[in-house]
């Protein structure tokens, strides 16, 4: 599959956006996380501005985006209308929650409800983008166990990341934030192994004997129906060489789970400010990684149009 | 809606003859030259005459080898629209754009309600649907609702494009849900296939597999050429004459 950069960018983004909202709402309206304006105003703006962020990239991706909120009608059966309805209704508690807990300083009672509201509209709105690809049959690599848990795990791990790095940048140190940032890291990365090592071993059935309904022997394609890169070639017939996504699978795993692990830790060891400097460091780095990671998502990914084509 | 209908009254759709199909790309042509004036028009060409023409096409015929322990042979292969009777390229559509009609069981796209996101080309597993990047939306095949049921036409021309144009009459059109139709009758004369039934889309339309290697051609080897020998007389001589 063609790895479009808007796409990259917005499940990234959102993913991250949303996993912050969802801590802050938690933390900051059960109290865990006392009220500061600054602390909350650059934790929720963060969020926030990694949501639309996102949602604005998605957009670059559609042929009329003027027609945009036409989506919001199909959630009964489409997963990408759930995902938009989701997202808009999300921000609903999510900015109560930010007047309650920025700017009025409170948190319990109607910040509470309205933080673990967001939060609960940040889960429901990643499960919605995970399942947009989990649902599509046509791509094995996607329609599997592996890709909704990812989702909510790498949105988890990034949103961790920034929280971490949100509190020690303000130096409000406890162990348990960065603790787990590295235990969330650590999930994000057995996670994706056990996903590429599934990807690799993976037997479809779908062939180009069932594609074209000739039965046994084999089926070689002899004569492509137009000579150019048509739309589908250039949408789902995208390749990766074998030795660049052996390359960038270790980049992968090198900037979003091991460079973060070590800077978690040398941020455990050391005292502020250098703690503080490491973890915004772990989460930077982490989420340049997770670019990396959701390009190859994309690239590595197999459609069955690719068949009639002989790839 | 892109809920589906829980049935159709019709399943309109095509059979597809692999045994007498020549690849002569009759079908596209004419599928093209209908169909850019047609309900989904315009299917823009963008470059058509440069060193990367792309453009949309409904109906693009491949060709295959298919090699068995009886031997080889060619295969050409037309690729559209299946109409499936689960057709998650409905379903994914965010907008209602694209629907399954509950008359006839036809996949269309509603142009003005598209917003070109292309899930729904992402969720074919057939490549059936191919976006319009000048237009910026989704177009597929229609199965020319706009011919089928057009009384301007003669009743013998009230089929799709594709059909009409086949020279060896390898595409059929008619309806596969009623089982006493003539076409229904020839997918289970010749045991038509579906493509991809693993997925689960229940394709309506039908491929009927080349017919078994026949014994009846001649087994007599041709005569062996004869040796070129240099013409003798008058006539030898002016050809080297000539030929000098």
């Amino acid at each position: 599959m063609h790895p479009a950069f808007s796409v990259v960018i917005f499940t990234t983004a959102t993913g991250a956006g949303y996993g912050l909202l969802a801590l802050l709402g938690l933390l900051g309206g059960l109290g865990f996380i006392p009220a500061d304006f600054w602390l909350g105003l650059v934790g929720m703006a963060l969020a926030l501005g990694l949501i639309v962020a996102g949602l604005l990239s998605s957009t670059g991706h559609l042929g009329r985006p003027e027609r945009a909120w036409r989506a919001f009608s199909q959630w009964r059966s489409s997963w990408l209308s759930r995902e938009g309805v989701a997202s808009v209704a999300t921000f609903i508690p999510a900015v109560l929650f930010g007047i309650g807990w920025v700017f009025l300083g409170k948190s319990g009672g109607w910040v509470a409800a309205a933080g673990l509201l967001a939060a609960a509209g940040a889960v429901v709105t990643v499960c919605t983008t995970g399942m947009i690809y989990a649902s599509l049959k046509p791509v094995a690599q996607w329609h599997s166990r592996f890709t909704l848990p990812a989702y909510l795990i790498f949105a988890a791990m990034t949103g961790s990341a920034l929280a971490n790095a949100l509190l020690q940048g303000f130096n409000i140190g406890s162990n348990a934030m960065p603790a787990s940032a590295l235990l969330a890291t650590l999930a994000g990365w057995i996670w994706k192994l056990a996903t590429w090592r599934h990807n690799d071993q993976l037997e479809i059935p779908t062939n180009a004997n069932t594609a074209t309904g000739l039965a046994g022997g084999t089926v070689r394609s002899i004569e492509w129906p137009h000579t150019e890169e048509n739309y589908l070639l250039k949408e789902m017939g995208f390749r990766i060489a074998r030795k660049h996504s052996a390359k960038l699978r270790r980049i992968t795993q090198a900037l979003a789970f091991i460079a973060p692990v070590v800077l978690l830790v040398i941020a455990f060891a050391l005292p502020w400010p250098f703690a503080a400097i490491a973890s915004v460091l772990a989460a930077v780095c982490q989420l340049a990684g997770m670019l990396v990671e959701r390009w190859l998502f994309f690239a590595e990914a197999k459609h069955t149009v690719t068949l009639y084509y002989g790839r | 809606m892109t809920c589906l209908p829980a049935q159709t009254d019709k399943k309109l759709g095509l059979v597809i003859d692999l045994d007498t199909c020549v690849g002569c790309q009759a079908c596209v042509t004419a599928c093209k030259e209908w169909n850019t004036g047609g309900h989904m028009a315009p299917l823009t060409d963008i470059d058509p005459y440069g060193g990367h023409a792309d453009g949309v096409w409904f109906n693009r015929v491949h060709s295959y080898e298919h090699t068995t322990e009886l031997g080889g042979r060619t295969v050409n292969f037309p690729r559209s629209c299946l109409h499936c009777e689960q057709p998650a390229c409905v379903t994914v559509c965010p907008t209602g754009a694209s629907y399954k009609r509950a008359s006839d069981g036809i996949v269309l796209v509603d142009e003005d309600k598209c917003i070109g996101c292309k899930l729904c080309s992402w969720a074919c597993p057939y490549g059936a649907r191919e976006f319009d990047a000048d237009v910026g939306v989704m177009k597929k095949c229609t199965l020319c609702v706009d011919r089928i049921y057009n009384d301007n036409l003669a009743e013998e021309d009230r089929v799709p494009a594709c059909v009409a144009a086949c020279p060896t009459s390898a595409r059929h059109f008619g309806d596969l849900g009623n089982p006493t139709s003539a076409i229904s009758q020839l997918v289970e004369e010749r045991g038509g296939v579906a493509l991809m039934p693993e997925l689960g889309y229940n394709p309506t339309n039908r491929y009927l597999p080349p017919r078994a290697r026949s014994e009846r051609a001649a087994k007599v080897d041709a005569p062996a050429l004869e040796p070129i020998k240099a013409e003798g007389g008058f006539l030898g001589w002016i050809d080297r004459m000539l030929s000098n």
